[in-house]
């Protein structure tokens, strides 16, 4: 029994119209020879001047692309079915008006000009591009040195923040020379040292529904790398209405994920989660912490995905989630289905404008804590007048291990229904955590039990170290 | 051979160039060999896969391509051709155009002039690959007969 080898109808004339031919082989390459030295002008159309495959001809092995096999390498056996399948390319003559190269951008672009599927073509490409990188931070770093390393012509940057010591860990667009300064200008300054070509366009706002068409319709490409739920909607929307891929990426602790929502070609971010989480449920980074090198891969996830499409080259994301697991060191992927009742991108959308998205995600709507919390400098001076009060850490035993305050009771979170029965409800109690926002939750959760005398230390050990305390260490 | 049209696949090849102005339009053209005519019968329009640069570039890649041969098989057709736009550009087929053409299959390019449809031809790749020939079309209206 022979390999079946399927023809397209282009090639059927060149074969006696057949539409597929038994032929005997043990790979793709000698299937191909044999193919080719049967019928002879079959040749020129398969195979380019250098002997290469033409870009435009795609074999495959029953369902198999053989690029992603071992090329004329691949194995067949009797039985295996290959098909020859067209991919159709064209355009006007033409081509828009690709920006030159330099003798320095050629120098700087070397290694990428010698890869046949950059070359300068690509290079102009890149140089042409427009990407937005919404947040200036853990993704937004690596995404940024790769882009502007790789000669992509227009950077913006969306940030309203200033650096802080805590970014360093992570955000490596930045450095300790400009801790204190805004994000934008330390990144320029890193970007033009980087790479000068590149024309770096700052937004320094918070992204919003007034501002976000208007800003995004000036690109081609926009990373996501965003840390909160309402501007990941936001983005997303904003690229639904206005046609433009968003490659995104986020990250938690030791796992992040990503993927390339064009609502034209796949679905969107809504198709994969159609509501947020409640507010609170996700703890951020400042809250969860993260590993430091972990953006640095899924920014650089972010960074190769936008190269591709400016490239038009390889397999994009698109309909595609890569979850990578850092302890494990693991890569998964699953696939995404557009929904089609996506209400930003189904077929009847009912998402046709940009929306509240700090609504749409429920902040605003929690409950409102006046009175419940406590500033750090009156609980000093409290605790002073009242050796009683009851100060409760509610963080991790390692965040305690990093600092404490003397004379707190250490009851993490998690633990904290399951332990009341250690806390004297006569007592004044006051929680307290990192920043603030888990005592807040401690103190719902206590109040719920029937505690009356319970506040919160507002901004937490933070403000503490801060504020009355300067020996203990931030972090 | 000559490549046989119906009113409305003139029609809906300019309506598709005209929709996606100033990206570039394309679909495949389903029918069946008569002697030496290919008979249109069916348009599949596909999504240009292009991102990077749809203005001057189209590109249906082998999964469209493989499923709507399928879809046409499946109704006793074949491919018979491609079609796509050219925005602000005349209806003639580029160097690109040449580089990446298949043989036999016709090549019907409309020009989009700002966003209007104008004239639409037909070309076909030289066995050795060595130019693009002018196909003739003949535009029928084509009576449905029940069998």
């Amino acid at each position: 029994m022979a390999v079946t080898v399927l023809i397209p109808t282009p090639l059927r004339p060149f074969v006696g119209g057949r539409d597929a031919l038994e032929l005997e082989g043990g790979s793709v390459g000698e299937l191909l020879d044999r193919l080719t030295g049967e019928h002879a002008a079959l040749k020129p159309h398969l195979f380019a001047t250098d002997g290469r495959l033409r870009s435009f001809v795609n074999v495959y092995v029953n369902d198999r692309d053989i690029r992603q096999l071992s090329q004329r390498e691949t194995p067949v056996k009797p039985g295996d079915t290959v098909s020859i399948i067209p991919s159709i390319a064209g355009g006007t003559a033409v081509a828009e008006e690709l920006p030159k190269l330099s003798h320095e951008e050629i120098l700087r672009y070397s290694r990428h000009l010698i890869l046949p599927d950059v070359g300068v073509e690509g290079q102009k490409k890149l140089k042409a591009a427009r990407v937005l990188l919404v947040g200036a931070g853990g993704l937004g770093s690596p995404a940024a040195l790769y882009l502007a390393a790789a000669g992509v012509g227009t950077l913006g940057l969306v940030d309203f923040d200033v650096v802080d010591k805590t970014n360093l860990q992570r955000q490596i667009l930045h450095g300790t020379s400009t801790v204190g300064v805004s994000k934008l200008e330390s990144a320029r300054a890193r970007i033009n040292d980087l790479n000068p070509n590149v024309r770096v366009e700052t937004f320094e706002t918070h992204l919003t529904s007034e501002n976000a068409l208007d800003i995004i319709r000036e690109f081609d490409i926009v990373a996501d790398g965003t840390d909160n739920f309402p501007t990941r909607y936001l983005v997303n929307d904003a690229c639904v209405l206005l046609d433009k891929p968003n490659v995104y990426g986020s990250i938690f602790r030791f796992e992040g994920q990503a993927s390339v929502f064009h609502a034209k070609r796949g679905p969107c971010y809504r198709c994969l989660y159609a509501e947020p989480p409640p507010p609170g449920l996700v703890p951020s980074c400042a809250e969860g912490g993260v590993l430091g090198v972990l953006p640095g891969i899924i920014g650089s996830i972010q960074a190769m995905e936008t190269i591709k499409l400016i490239l038009g080259a390889g397999q994009p994301l698109i309909g595609r989630l890569v979850l990578f697991d850092a302890l494990k060191l693991e890569f998964r992927e699953l696939k995404l289905e557009k929904d089609p009742d996506c209400p930003v991108c189904g077929a009847h959308p009912t998402v046709t404008e940009l929306i509240d998205y700090q609504a749409f995600c429920g902040i605003g709507a929690e409950p409102s804590y006046d009175g419940a919390e406590i500033t750090a400098q009156d609980l000093r001076a409290e605790w002073q007048g009242n050796p009683d009060l009851l100060l409760v850490d509610v963080r991790e035993p390692h965040e305690y291990e990093i600092a404490h305050i003397d004379g707190a009771v250490l009851v993490p979170l998690g633990e904290l229904p399951d332990r009341l029965a250690e806390l004297d409800g006569h007592r004044e109690i006051v929680t307290h955590c990192h920043h603030g926002a888990r005592s807040l939750k401690a103190l719902e959760i206590l109040k719920a039990a029937g505690f009356s005398k319970v506040r919160s230390l507002r901004g937490g050990i933070d403000a503490w170290a801060v504020n009355v305390d300067p020996s203990l260490p931030r972090y | 051979m000559t490549l046989v049209l119906d009113a409305r696949h003139v029609a809906a090849i300019s309506r598709h160039g005209e929709a996606d102005y100033p990206a570039e339009a394309c679909g495949l053209i389903g029918g069946a060999v008569e002697a030496h005519r290919k008979v249109a019968v069916q348009l599949v329009p596909l999504a240009n896969q292009r991102t990077d640069s749809a203005r001057n570039r189209y590109l249906i890649d082998p999964e469209s391509f493989r499923r709507a041969q399928e879809k046409l098989e499946r109704d006793g057709l074949e491919v018979l051709g491609v079609y796509h736009s050219h925005p602000d550009h005349p209806p003639a087929p580029s160097a690109f155009d040449r580089e990446h053409a298949w043989p036999w299959l016709s090549y019907v390019i409309v020009g989009v002039e700002r966003g209007r449809a104008g004239e639409m031809k037909s070309w076909v790749l030289a066995e050795d690959r060595g130019s693009f020939d002018q196909e003739p079309i003949t535009t029928e209206e084509r009576k449905v007969v029940w069998q």
